[in-house]
């Protein structure tokens, strides 16, 4: 079978991605037409107009770009670790973003400002990253990164049902068993303005390493030798994770699955360049949030559906067909 | 390029390596280092790639080595490493193409001189053929290939191999041989460990002998390969026999301290 060639398929997927980001424009409870919809977003017709504004266009906004996230910080971990079973979660990024969320739940300072929640997740990433950094150390392995960012993960974890176990506050456990669900729900452009920073920052330093990556493909070893600074590259891709997928936690909560199916589902498409991979997997990764996200407010309007439950409702499955289709693969 | 050891010394782990090492490498030439498992080859090839700290002097045409960026030496030395492990199906020409990422610019097309070199390369390894077979459907040798193939497409003056021809079935350890001679005679400077001392003592201009991170011996291959010093650092008794071309050395029995380890 002959592969599509890259660009055709970076094309193709920012076509959907760009049709999906229009359709979550146009879905929601109130019953907006297209030609209205459209009109209000770039003119002024008062309620709608505030309808697509406020609540729409930042959730399609968050959406496209949370995923292009996922998917972006999934493939460079993948390649930096040469693992296709790594993703951020890895780092402990997500789980002490989620520790940073949770005490601001508990302490109430969730309640005193809209954005206090955020801010606090968005600082347990920024810390977990410094402690993965320090306890890592100057080794060049892989290894080392994974076992601090799981000695990471658990402790926040840890930390995290240590919190729920003394909280006093049903509410406040509900709400965060709620959140570890991740929404892009009732969210506003303050959490846009918030969060995009980080996750630019993130996404210009990450495309740095792409090279780097291919590199990486024949081991450390072999990359040093065609000039890549093993130390230097490590801890562009540990803070362009953290600022990225910490900002993209802090405003949406966890959302899991993205990050791995995403680059394992590509893989075979860019003929599993890594570098090629990052481009084709922040679009992917754009494109599969959004089409959750759009199926969260189709499929059961009612119930508020969680968006990183249906996530992993969807990649599950999804991972266990390429297993066995890797299977029969590796058995012919 | 000319790259020199004066008195070089390489600690890993808290532990010596390498110590009291002088060597030096002239373009045009065929080094073949030798030495029993443990001596530390592959260490004293790492710390010539420049990616292992070092005391003592290490320099590229009388500059330190240290003093090169990354991409620099990555420009001057090439280094082909044990590992053949290939973490993503890459297509052959793919995986040779990586050799060029010393010459290219972030974001930029490959250029004309980067795939004339992956062409080259494709046709000094004779994969012209697999050149777009995914690497994980290759046997072991054609992986080996592959990978110098990479470094040749790399096109440094100095190329450093670890172990180049282990599993690889005789015509291909030849071709291999054959094409570092090659190499060496266009100009580039080779040096390459080897355990297989026939094949080290025939091809190569001259011989480095590595035991326990000193070197004992560096000369002509008749001059470092004698019986005495084989039954001494390699604890076996060899047949030496010769042609015209050069010695044939066939290790026959243990001896002496490994002997007793063994039984």
């Amino acid at each position: 079978m002959r592969r599509l060639p890259f660009p055709a398929l970076v094309a193709l997927l920012a076509i959907l991605t760009a049709v999906l980001f229009a359709s979550s424009l146009l879905v929601g409870p109130s019953d907006i037409g297209l030609g209205d919809a459209f009109a209000a977003l770039f003119g002024n017709e008062g309620v709608t107009t505030m309808v697509m504004r406020e609540i729409r266009l930042p959730r399609a906004i968050l959406g496209v770009c949370v995923g292009a996230t996922l998917g972006l910080s999934g493939a460079v971990l993948q390649g930096w670790l040469r693992n296709p079973l790594a993703d951020a979660g890895v780092l402990g990024i997500g789980s002490s973003a989620a520790l940073g969320a949770v005490i601001a739940i508990v302490s109430g300072l969730a309640y005193a400002s809209p954005l206090a929640l955020p801010v606090s997740a968005l600082a347990g990433a920024g810390l977990a990253a410094i402690l993965v950094f320090a306890l890592a150390g100057q080794g060049e392995g892989g290894n080392s990164l994974i076992l601090a960012g799981v000695a990471v993960a658990s402790l926040t974890s840890a930390l995290t049902a240590l919190t729920l176990n003394l909280s006093a506050n049903p509410f406040a456990t509900l709400e965060i068993v709620f959140w570890s669900m991740g929404s892009l729900g009732d969210r506003s452009l303050d959490h846009v303005y918030l969060a995009l920073p980080f996750m630019a920052v993130g996404w210009l330093l990450l495309a740095s390493v792409g090279r780097s990556l291919d590199a990486m493909t024949l081991g450390a070893e072999t990359a040093s030798s065609l000039g890549v600074r093993l130390a230097w590259v490590r801890a562009v891709i540990l803070f362009a994770t953290a600022a990225a997928v910490g900002g993209a936690t802090a405003v949406t909560g966890v959302v899991g699955f993205v990050g791995l199916v995403v680059p394992h589902v590509l893989r075979p498409l860019v003929g599993s360049r890594p570098s090629r991979l990052m481009v084709a997997s922040a679009l992917g990764g754009a494109t599969l949030l959004t089409m959750a996200d759009l199926a969260v407010r189709l499929v059961l309007p009612s119930r508020d559906l969680k968006l990183g439950v249906v996530t992993a409702i969807v990649g599950a499955p999804f991972f266990f067909r390429l297993i066995l289709h890797e299977r029969r693969r590796s058995m012919r | 390029m000319k790259l020199s050891a004066h008195d070089l010394a390489v600690r890993v782990a808290n532990r010596t390596i390498l110590q009291t090492i002088d060597l030096t490498l002239e373009p045009g030439e065929f080094v073949g280092l030798i030495g029993p498992n443990g001596a530390g080859k592959s260490t004293l090839l790492r710390a010539l790639a420049g990616a292992l700290p070092y005391r003592g002097e290490l320099t590229l045409d009388g500059r330190p080595l240290a003093g090169y960026s990354a991409r620099e030496r990555a420009r001057r030395i090439g280094y082909l490493g044990q590992d053949r492990h290939v973490a993503w199906p890459l297509t052959v020409a793919d995986v040779i193409g990586l050799g060029r990422i010393p010459y290219r610019a972030p974001l930029s097309r490959e250029s004309d001189a980067d795939r004339q070199a992956v062409a080259r390369a494709l046709r000094m390894t004779h994969l012209e053929d697999l050149a777009s077979r995914q690497s994980d459907r290759l046997s072991g040798g054609e992986v080996a290939r592959m990978l110098l193939a990479r470094l040749i497409a790399q096109e440094t003056p100095i190329l450093l191999a670890d172990e180049p021809i282990a599993g690889l079935d005789p015509a291909h350890q030849l071709a291999t041989m054959q094409i570092f001679a090659d190499m060496a005679r266009a100009g580039h400077t080779v040096l390459a460990s080897l355990h297989d001392l026939t094949l080290a003592g025939r091809w190569c201009d001259r011989l480095i002998l590595l035991e326990r991170g000193r070197i004992v011996v560096q000369g002509s291959p008749r001059a470092v390969l004698t019986p005495e010093r084989i039954a001494e650092t390699y604890d076996v008794e060899a047949r030496f026999d010769s042609d015209a071309d050069g010695l044939i050395v066939v290790p026959l029995r243990l001896i002496g301290q490994h002997r007793r380890e063994v039984r």
